[in-house]
């Protein structure tokens, strides 16, 4: 489903990601943990096509189409998604509306009409009580005084409501309390399919004891330096990352 | 001629026709004098400096329209607020329509000021609040020497008017260019409380310039509520200039929503003459094209523990420009005073411009005074959070226009107005939404 290749992209002259190779199918679910600093947060934003990085060198095949000339928006439409470490508060804009919104942008795109109201109302409903999502919070300006907690949830919610096919899920565990990140988690594990993709970004390991890993990566400076299975998430959690770094070395 | 003299010339005609014993034909003869003295405002006054009359003062406008123009209510329908019972105080050029309009004498007088000026019965209201509190500009004094015609509400001690009241003056095309100069008087006796509507709306392409003053007197305990629509034709220009003096307690909002126009100006004094006053000045300005926008505010603190609230919100695209000249004056009694200034900007053009110039004069030692002003572009970041969504670049930057300026409506008390600019706003962004309202 994606398949990078000598990725170097940088950000006013500055070279963040300096040739990375990945490869994602669907039904898989991937793990990149790395130290702060260490270019996983930038690879997560040229996916999803952020303008202000510029690639350099290498490509992101999604399904086989470069994307690298691909505005942000049409990425989203062929299903890409990220879900935010800090997401945006627009205030005045409900969750209802902006979901509704991002729902149409995406069938227009793709020659559909409207999702006709009845059909947006149900499966706002669905979705919202698969993550015990309370109506009053629909209604509520998008990200607008939400908790950490509510932020992240919200961006499940997105993912849940827009089905993509690959999800890029950037931090999402940080700032989330125990029960908020179970939440999150049997969200996410509810979406996975043998159809789509998920792209964990994280720190830690303890989100990977809720959405187990099929394969996980090691990112430094901008490089991926190790990869491996599941417990290779453990292996970190209890050496840190300063013997891949010596290894690495060696 | 210059407009000038020919507006000087015009009075000459407009006198004779007067009678010499109503109470104000003195106050017409001084106020054109003043005029002549003062004439139209000019860039070296420093009030005037961003914002240029010249362009539209080269018109040869008429003063006095021929005739009066029939409009049919579905012609005006789409300008009202209509799916709400109100008041309407309806002038086509200039003149008053009854079939338009619905006013009222029972307990409250909702209704012209030419009656007012003329009738005894208001004798007493005209002596004291009429041109108490406008201050004497060439505008103004321009105003009040042609004053003729306009909004009277008379809202009696302890009431609470039932319905808002919608004031709208429409330009036709039957004059090749028109000036026209409504004069509206509020007066809102105690622990009374009324909700106004006003608009200004051409339904020509030729120049219009409305050059309008309103005095509005809120007594103690008195909550007034004015929304001002501005949503008018490329062709139309202007000046409005509404002055407040506030007693007691009373609460009074002024909320000015810039859409359109060709240059715009607002003029809006706050006079606090009481104790525990509060002052909402709001106002939201989206403009493009060549469109020019000029809000001067002045709340005048005179009296200890009052509130003032002002926040002003700007989108400026194209050549558009906007100037924001706010001033707060504390006067030395007046302590206490919590006063609060904003003025935040978007420029959505590297062409567009926007001049934003708070002024505070504090004399009092024990206040609070807050005031803050931005000038910026769009967040990137936000832009690619609602792009990542799949909502395409020209949708997101309106979205995030319409969530920058729509918190201003929070304080907008009627629902159908929040309503109605709420969709203004989103249609002058192109902002497509199924608004759950």
């Amino acid at each position: 489903m994606l398949k990078i290749k000598n990725l170097h992209a940088q950000i006013e002259d500055k070279e963040i990601l300096k040739g990375i190779d990945l490869e994602i199918n669907a039904g898989e679910v991937h793990a990149i943990m790395g130290p702060n600093g260490s270019g996983k947060s930038t690879l997560s934003s040229v996916i999803a096509g952020k303008e202000e990085f510029e690639v350099t060198q290498g490509e992101i095949l999604f399904e086989g189409e470069e994307l690298n000339d691909i505005d942000p928006e049409v990425r989203a439409h062929k299903g890409v998604f990220l879900s935010f470490q800090y997401p945006v508060e627009i205030p005045g804009v409900s969750v209802t509306n902006f979901i509704k919104t991002a729902i149409n942008a995406k069938r227009k795109a793709h020659g559909e009409n409207d999702m006709p109201a009845s059909e947006m109302l149900k499966l706002i409903r669905e979705k919202s009580e698969m993550l015990e999502i309370d109506r009053k919070f629909l209604s509520r300006s998008l990200n607008t005084g939400f908790s950490g907690g509510e932020k992240k949830r919200n961006e499940i919610f997105q993912m849940a409501m827009l089905e993509p096919k690959l999800a890029i899920l950037d931090e999402t565990d940080s700032g989330l309390d125990i029960d908020a990140l179970q939440v999150v988690a049997k969200g996410v594990n509810k979406l996975r399919r043998k159809d789509n993709a998920v792209l964990l970004i994280t720190h830690y390991q303890r989100l990977l004891n809720y959405i187990v890993p099929d394969y996980v990566h090691v990112m430094i400076d901008g490089k991926i330096v190790k990869s491996g299975g599941k417990e290779l998430a453990h292996e970190l959690e209890e050496r840190g990352y300063d013997w891949i770094k010596a290894e690495k070395t060696v | 001629m210059e407009l000038k003299d020919k507006l000087i010339t015009s009075f000459l005609a407009f006198e004779e026709d007067l009678d010499p014993d109503n109470g104000i034909y003195d106050l017409r003869n001084e106020a054109i004098k003043n005029f002549e003295n003062i004439g139209f405002p000019n860039r070296k006054n420093e009030d005037w400096k961003y914002t240029s009359l010249n362009s539209i003062l080269k018109h040869d406008y008429s003063v006095f329209p021929k005739k009066e123009d029939v409009l049919e209510y579905r012609d005006i329908k789409k300008y009202l607020i209509h799916d709400i019972d109100t008041y309407d105080l309806v002038f086509i050029d200039g003149i008053f329509s009854s079939h338009l309009s619905q006013t009222t004498h029972d307990k409250i007088d909702v209704c012209l000021m030419s009656s007012a000026l003329t009738k005894p019965k208001y004798k007493p209201v005209i002596e004291n609040y009429f041109n108490k509190i406008a201050p004497k500009s060439g505008l103004n004094s321009l105003n009040t020497a042609f004053a003729r015609e306009g909004a009277f509400i008379h809202i009696h001690k302890n009431l609470q008017v039932d319905k808002p009241i919608q004031i709208i003056n429409f330009a036709t095309g039957n004059e090749t260019s028109l000036l026209l100069q409504p004069r509206n008087l509020v007066v809102v006796d105690e622990n009374s409380h009324v909700q106004i509507i006003e608009r200004n709306q051409s339904l020509t392409d030729h120049p219009v310039l409305t050059n309008s003053v309103t005095e509005i007197f809120a007594d103690r305990r008195a909550i007034v509520d004015y929304y001002k629509i501005q949503n008018d034709k490329l062709s139309a220009s202007l000046i409005d200039n509404t002055y407040i003096e506030q007693k007691s307690e009373s609460n009074v909002s002024v909320h000015t929503f810039s859409f359109g126009g060709n240059l715009t100006r607002n003029n809006l004094h706050f006079y606090q003459r009481g104790e525990r006053i509060d002052s909402t000045l709001k106002g939201v300005t989206i403009i493009e094209g060549k469109q020019h926008v000029d809000h001067n505010t002045l709340v005048h603190h005179i009296e200890p523990n009052c509130e003032s609230h002002q926040d002003y919100k700007g989108i400026f695209d194209d050549k558009s420009t906007g100037v924001f000249n706010g001033k707060v004056v504390v006067e030395k009694e007046a302590q206490k005073t919590n006063a609060y200034q904003a003025n935040n900007n978007i420029l959505a053009d590297d062409n567009a411009t926007i001049n934003s110039k708070p002024q505070l004069e504090i004399f009092a030692d024990d206040v609070r005074c807050s005031h803050g002003c931005t000038i910026g572009q769009l967040d990137k970041e936000a832009l690619f959070y609602l792009q990542s969504r799949g909502i395409p670049l020209k949708e997101a930057r309106g979205l995030l226009m319409y969530a920058f300026a729509n918190n201003v409506l929070e304080s907008v008390k009627i629902p159908e107005v929040k309503k109605r600019i709420n969709k203004l706003i989103a249609t002058k962004l192109e902002v497509e939404l199924g608004f759950n309202l």
